[in-house]
């Protein structure tokens, strides 16, 4: 008997193609995309650069050289200096560890806490529905700025706190996302099959709900990301944020903005770091797109 | 003279992998005042030939690579845009599948009618307002004056379908042509909009090109049916030859896919396996006083062994019954019993176990696998949830599954769009049958398949109930598969049991009303003559 389940399971798996997950699949087909390849390595390569920024900025953070004052890209400052004698690359740097952090954690949380809020409104429906819907409402109702103020005078201005509060606002888009995804998909015969199956609502959701409403959640998450990184460049703007001598990469644009007559430099720089990561995660967002769509076709 | 006059067309699609010849030096001809059906599978290609004429297909992808047609003195493949469209407008009109789609929602069906007519007839709103109640009228749709001022969602499919002839007459049209016109209507339905087709061709003396994919559909109707198979025409005729005598072996396959006669009937007495009594789904719109009543008091047993059909109209409730007794739709009264235990209450792990003893196969093969599951994956989740094996033996469980159910094991690895629709439909049969159930409801599981694919899926089903002693509710609209799979037959209309017996007796001498038209209404009358 059990040579003969042996064989059976051999000749299955023989006459099988190569087998492969889902996420190897997507993975082989994200390979293929050299945008998102090359927006992943790109971010990689900045993800890398933050970590390390203690050990290999060329200067130390706080030193200034005010009798170099503001000086334009040379030998010595690749990018060159602002008016208190910074190196700008110096700067760029320890500021894209903060901006770079507020991105993904933030987003992380608005990931978490959205997508598991959208997909039990969702998929429950009805009374749990409405209650946790309106809750959204409420939330979105709320001015932005003055919940940020509260936060920030009740707890007292940190970083970590940033990240939460920001995380704790754009997760509201993400949940109704998820919820309308998940509505459209309960509908659906399969989800139906595997309640007759008699898979449990959490299995259901996790193994069949979920992963079928990846695709918008994935390029609202690529969306979310620069979005949170302005936003953080914004409040530190206005004095909510990061402040000095902490810097990111906000910061240095909006200081650089006030001087890019005179010194454009400060600006283009910090400028270009932030647009090169935009660029490369919406590359990178649409690619996983495409990747994790198993109807793409397969050449 | 042939009013239209297709000659060696050909059409081919360009895409990335290569181009791919759709329509393969096609001839035919509609005669004036006569009904001309062109007969194919999907991918036969027998639309795009109709859609080229017209210069409906997108192009690109979509290339006429040669040929004529003669429409009047024109040929309809050298026309420009502007002059096709004119054409498209007045001379030939379209009718197509969906009636939904092709009506604007926030309009009401009397200014849909009226806009055309002021546009192309240059009338006013008074003479366009006559015009159109005459056109209503004309094609049966009862107290047009007050349907003019409805909305197309307050018209039930048939009626919408009525709408859109109304539509394409306006122009005075010398051509017709009717897309698949009543795929996607209930028998009954279906029986008057080919009456009422027949009926304008012979008053208005228009030709008619008539697609579809059933043959017993045009068996009644035309006056000349051409057969396409993978681009090509393998076919042409008169009705009664084609179907007396067919020449090409695809013919034959077709003819020999319209499901008839019946199974033999074991008659001997059996236990029954669930009892329904007095079984409610009531549904509660909100801002409704008034509950849906889909399935009211319905009491009636399934024996074991048995295939019970269960027949009735799409709002008859015969889906929402058979999805009750599964406990996907709710119940509101009465009680089903299955192998003495009443379902209606439980709960969790209780329900769980008789989740195991009782599967559904859907309607929508396209609709029920999961897209992000590959088949093992598929077919692995039931198994291992119900214990049905362990991981150590699982690949060779689902290799029996793939046996049962006629899959070649290399397919282990796909996704379900890679699959065709009927073997999208193996695969959820082989769903179903992993957790060895005793009973299986089957929800129009053929309706949404080709005529060749649904006979292989009828004999598999067959064949699969005999093997593993399945009791089977069997739920369709089409009384021709029932009579072909079904022992016993329950036909419902708006919510009732209104007959139940034998197949033989039910299709034999009938005696409701109700199942009497079901039973005049079945395409193909021609055929069996």
């Amino acid at each position: 008997m059990s040579s003969q389940v042996s064989t059976d399971s051999q000749g299955l798996l023989d006459e099988a193609e190569q087998g492969a997950s889902l996420w190897q699949d997507a993975w082989i087909r994200l390979r293929r995309n050299r945008m998102a390849v090359a927006g992943g390595v790109t971010l990689l390569l900045f993800i890398i650069l933050a970590i390390l920024t203690p050990w290999i900025a060329p200067y130390n953070y706080e030193a200034q050289d005010l009798d170099l004052g503001a000086s334009a890209p040379s030998a010595a400052h690749w990018l060159g200096t602002d008016v208190f004698g910074r190196d700008v690359l110096t700067q760029i740097m320890y500021g894209g560890r903060v901006s770079l952090a507020v991105g993904f954690i933030a987003t992380a949380v608005a990931l978490l806490i959205g997508v598991t809020w959208g997909a039990v409104a969702g998929y429950v429906g009805g009374r749990v529905d409405a209650v946790m819907m309106r809750m959204v409402d409420i939330l979105y109702a709320l001015p932005f700025m003055i919940f940020i103020v509260l936060l920030m005078v009740v707890f007292g201005r940190n970083v970590l706190l940033l990240f939460l509060a920001i995380g704790a606002v754009e997760w509201l888009t993400m949940a109704r996302i998820m919820r309308s995804q998940v509505q459209s998909l309960r509908q659906q015969e399969f989800v139906e099959a595997a309640i007759s199956l008699g898979l449990s609502p959490t299995a259901i959701i996790r193994k069949h709900v979920v992963p079928n409403a990846l695709g918008p959640i994935i390029v609202y998450t690529t969306l979310t990301i620069p979005s949170v990184m302005l936003l953080e460049a914004f409040l530190s703007f206005l004095g909510l944020g990061i402040q000095p001598p902490q810097t990111s990469w906000g910061l240095l644009i909006s200081y650089g903005a006030e001087t890019m007559e005179e010194y454009p430099w400060l600006l283009i720089f910090p400028g270009l770091a932030l647009t090169t990561t935009l660029f490369s995660l919406n590359f990178l967002g649409d690619g996983l797109r495409d990747a994790l769509d198993v109807r793409g076709s397969k050449d | 003279m042939s009013l239209l006059r297709v000659e060696n067309l050909e059409v081919s699609f360009v895409t990335r992998n290569g181009t791919h010849q759709a329509v393969k030096q096609v001839n035919f001809a509609v005669e004036e005042k006569q009904i001309t059906a062109i007969i194919g599978e999907s991918g036969s290609g027998k639309s795009v030939s109709c859609y080229a004429l017209l210069g409906l297909i997108p192009s690109p992808p979509g290339r006429i690579d040669g040929g004529a047609a003669h429409f009047g003195e024109r040929d309809l493949l050298k026309l420009t845009e502007d002059e096709l469209r004119e054409i498209r407008g007045s001379e030939i009109a379209m009718i197509f599948q969906d009636p939904m789609t092709c009506l604007n929602p926030y309009l009401t069906i009397g200014e849909q009618l009226i806009e055309p007519l002021r546009i192309h007839k240059g009338m006013s709103r008074a003479e366009a307002k006559i015009r159109a109640v005459e056109l209503l009228d004309e094609v049966g749709i009862r107290s047009p004056e007050q349907t003019f001022s409805s909305f197309p969602h307050e018209f039930s499919g048939g009626m919408r379908q009525r709408v859109m002839i109304a539509m394409a007459l306006i122009n005075e049209p010398r051509l017709l042509i009717a897309d698949e016109p009543t795929t996607a209507l209930d028998v009954t339905i279906q029986a008057q909009i080919l009456r009422l087709i027949a009926d304008l061709q012979k008053h208005r003396d228009i030709g008619v090109l008539f697609i579809s994919h059933d043959l017993a559909v045009v068996a009644d109707i035309a006056d000349h049916i051409v057969v396409m198979e993978k681009g090509e025409v393998v076919e042409a005729g008169q009705p009664n030859i084609i179907f007396n005598n067919p020449q090409h072996p695809y013919t034959r396959k077709l003819l020999a896919a319209i499901p008839s006669g019946e199974r033999e009937q074991q008659s001997a007495a059996r236990e029954a396996l669930i009892k329904v009594r007095d079984l409610r789904t009531w549904f509660y719109p909100v801002g409704q006083d008034a509950p849906v009543k889909a399935v009211d008091d319905v009491s009636f047993d399934i024996e074991r062994g048995e295939v019970l059909g269960l027949v009735g109209e799409s709002g008859s409730g015969k889906s929402t019954l058979g999805r009750s007794i599964m406990r996907l739709a709710p119940i509101t009264g009465g009680s089903i019993t299955f192998d003495g235990t009443d379902l209606s209450g439980l709960q969790g792990s209780n329900l769980k176990q008789f989740r195991r003893r009782m599967q559904m196969i859907f309607q929508d093969p396209f609709a029920s696998l999961n897209p992000r599951m590959t088949v093992y994956d598929t077919l692995a989740e039931p198994l291992l949830l119900h214990g049905v094996c362990t991981r150590g033996n699982l690949d060779s469980h689902i290799a029996r599954l793939m046996d049962d159910v006629g899959l070649a094991r290399s397919f282990i690895r796909k996704y379900p769009h890679e699959f065709s629709g009927g073997q999208r439909q193996r695969i959820a049969i082989g769903r179903a049958l992993a957790t060895q159930p005793e009973f299986i409801v089957a929800d129009e599981p053929v309706s949404a398949l080709d005529v060749t694919i649904q006979a292989q899926i009828l004999d598999l089903l067959l064949a699969l109930g005999k093997e593993h002693q399945l009791t089977m509710l069997f739920v369709s609209h089409d009384m021709a598969v029932i009579r072909h799979i079904a022992d016993r037959v329950l036909v419902m209309y708006q919510g009732k049991l209104v007959e139940s017996g034998l197949v033989k007796q039910v299709f034999d001498a009938p005696e409701q009303p109700y199942t009497q038209s079901l039973l005049a209404s079945i395409p193909g009358a021609a055929l069996t003559l």
